[in-house]
């Protein structure tokens, strides 16, 4: 048992010292201004003045404008209510079914407004993922249909490709190990992080280009915390990612750029480095510091 | 507050409960001891395997029996549920599901005006609509009637299960980028389903129970019949029609069928339970 807890700990220990990826990739010396970095990465996502407004006047955001990276990792941070959600939210058009929400600015994936008229946010879900805060595993399935939830419900039938993409999509999430030997068993038989892990699958089974986590760890155990973390380093070779999370140490740890939004505003986004040692604005600073919360 | 009081309030809370629950349960038993005791002695062989007849049978102490009756509820209820089921989940799915549709504020009132309406009336919509149009009673307008008086019971409550589905299930079903109709057939449906069946067993055996719908349209038969245009008889439709007869025999035959009536409702929850226990079993595991 303690030698269990011992190799755990240092685990932990260890990928805190060094979270394998991220921060080792980052060019040596001082950090480069944002403007400088979206030169040489390609733009995924971008909002521009995206505004969510509850009822009448309630903004859950306002006037929103950022770009999302191809292949990084985007933390969102800033104080409860303050419409890190309500952003990326917007981002897959998942407001659609709110009553009394509205959208207005616009949102882009590769170039293409996803809220012209005329676009399916069915199609726009499709590539632009989604894993919540708590694990969402389907009750009524086990872990392969789970998985499989995305393909099969639009029409992927032939056996040999959904057990293909099962495997690999349960590989990326580093699931496979643990319930090869158990795929029938149902999602919720899992552990909470194996559930989260197995809901990144299920997203990831769909092949999306962009996918976005709502404070994905926030149920977790520090153990769990550690693997999604890992595997968040991992999957951005392949997907965009945008976190959001409470947890700036996490943003420090996982993400290459952070924005910090406030009452509603996007204050800054900056390379995840440069905001957390040298903030631009007062209120970054101020919140990064614990004056407020 | 001292510790004693609130223990006293505690106690006399939970007295006021149970005294409660008795005036409740007390009353049912005595009707089903009252069911039991007069109807009992009416229960013979005969009685489940032969047809009522005409009153001369029971007068005269010849075989006569509640099978036509037993057999007509049966069936009736069954094809009402057939009709009802579809139409009662379908408009549950339009109030939970798409509530902002212009229909489902409509479909929320009229569920609530049918489910509060007399029974007699659905008995009444049913003559008009069928009985009128094919030209006399029939099994099938009976089922129509007894269909009316299902379906907005399935519907509210198929309503209410879908409600208190989580709403993460339905996003985590829309952020894989299925359509809003697959998200509510393949998963909330299901994950709801426990309560669905529920709501149905609920309707059937409301349904079951009720003989004035049946008067203006299945109307009653003395003989078994299985053709669903012609008239068919049910349990409580025949109880109402023995009670109301001048033969002391058929009174004691109508004891003994509202027995079988209470026993069906009683089999149809027993085996639901059964149903809805093993539904959530495999939805928790």
């Amino acid at each position: 048992m303690s030698t269990l807890e011992r190799s755990t700990e240092q685990k932990q220990a260890e990928w805190y010292a060094n979270p394998a990826g991220g921060r080792s990739e980052q060019p040596a010396g001082p950090p480069e201004p944002l403007e400088n970095a979206a030169a040489q990465v390609p733009v995924r996502m971008s909002a521009e003045g995206l505004t969510v407004r509850y009822g009448v006047s309630t903004f859950g955001i306002r006037d929103v404008t950022m770009a999302l990276y191809d292949r990084k990792v985007t933390a969102l941070i800033g104080p409860s209510g303050c419409g890190k959600s309500t952003f990326l939210r917007a981002l897959n058009r998942m407001h659609d079914l709110g009553r009394d929400i509205e959208v207005t600015g616009d949102a882009f994936l590769d170039g293409e407004s996803i809220y012209a008229p005329g676009v399916d946010p069915v199609v726009v879900r499709r590539r632009v993922g989604m894993v919540f805060q708590k694990p969402t595993p389907f009750p009524t399935k086990s872990i392969y249909e789970n998985v499989c939830a995305g393909l099969r419900l639009v029409g992927m039938r032939k056996r040999s490709l959904l057990d293909e993409a099962v495997e690999k999509a349960l590989t990326s999430a580093a699931l496979w190990d643990e319930v090869k030997d158990r795929l029938r068993s149902p999602g919720g038989s899992l552990s909470g992080g194996q559930q989260q892990r197995l809901c990144i699958a299920r997203a990831l089974a769909v092949e999306p280009e962009v996918l976005l986590m709502d404070e994905p760890t926030s149920s977790l155990d520090p153990n769990a915390t550690m693997r999604i973390e890992q595997l968040i380093t991992q999957l951005k070779r392949q997907v965009t990612i945008v976190i959001v999370t409470h947890n700036m140490q996490q943003a420090r740890r996982v993400s290459d750029y952070t924005a910090f939004f406030y009452l509603g505003e996007m204050v800054e986004q900056a390379d995840t480095h440069e905001l957390f040692t040298a903030p631009k604005e007062s209120r970054t600073q101020e919140y990064l510091h614990g004056t407020f919360s | 507050m001292t510790l004693r009081t609130r223990y006293l309030r505690d106690r006399t809370i939970e007295v006021a409960l149970v005294l409660l629950t008795l005036l409740v349960v007390v009353p049912l038993f005595i009707i089903i001891l009252y069911v039991i005791m007069n109807g009992f002695s009416a229960l013979n062989f005969s009685f489940f395997t032969e047809e009522l007849g005409s009153p001369a049978r029971a007068m005269q102490g010849r075989p006569t029996g509640l099978m036509h009756s037993i057999i007509g509820t049966i069936v009736i209820d069954l094809v009402a549920l057939v009709m009802a089921v579809p139409f009662g989940i379908a408009t549950g799915i339009m109030m939970s599901e798409y509530q902002e549709h212009p229909f489902a504020p409509v479909a929320r009132l009229m569920t609530s005006t049918l489910n509060g309406m007399p029974a007699v009336l659905m008995g009444l919509l049913a003559y008009a609509l069928v009985v009128k149009n094919t030209g006399g009673f029939s099994a099938l307008a009976g089922s129509v009637a007894l269909a009316f008086v299902m379906v907005p019971i399935i519907a509210r409550t198929t309503e209410s299960v879908l409600r208190v589905t989580p709403w993460n299930l339905r996003e985590a079903g829309l952020s894989l980028g299925l359509p809003r109709w697959k998200v509510t057939t393949a998963l909330v449906l299901p994950a709801a389903r426990a309560g669905v069946v529920t709501g149905i067993l609920i309707a059937f055996a409301r349904a079951a129970g009720e003989a004035a719908p049946l008067l203006l349209t299945s109307f009653g038969n003395n003989y078994l019949s299985f053709n669903l245009t012609q008239p068919m008889d049910t349990l409580p439709q025949r109880l109402y029609s023995l009670a109301i007869s001048p033969y002391k025999q058929w009174h004691a035959m109508g004891w003994g069928g509202a027995i079988i009536l209470l026993l069906f409702v009683m089999v149809t929850f027993f085996v639901g339970r059964l149903v809805i226990r093993k539904l959530e079993k495999e939805s928790h595991a």
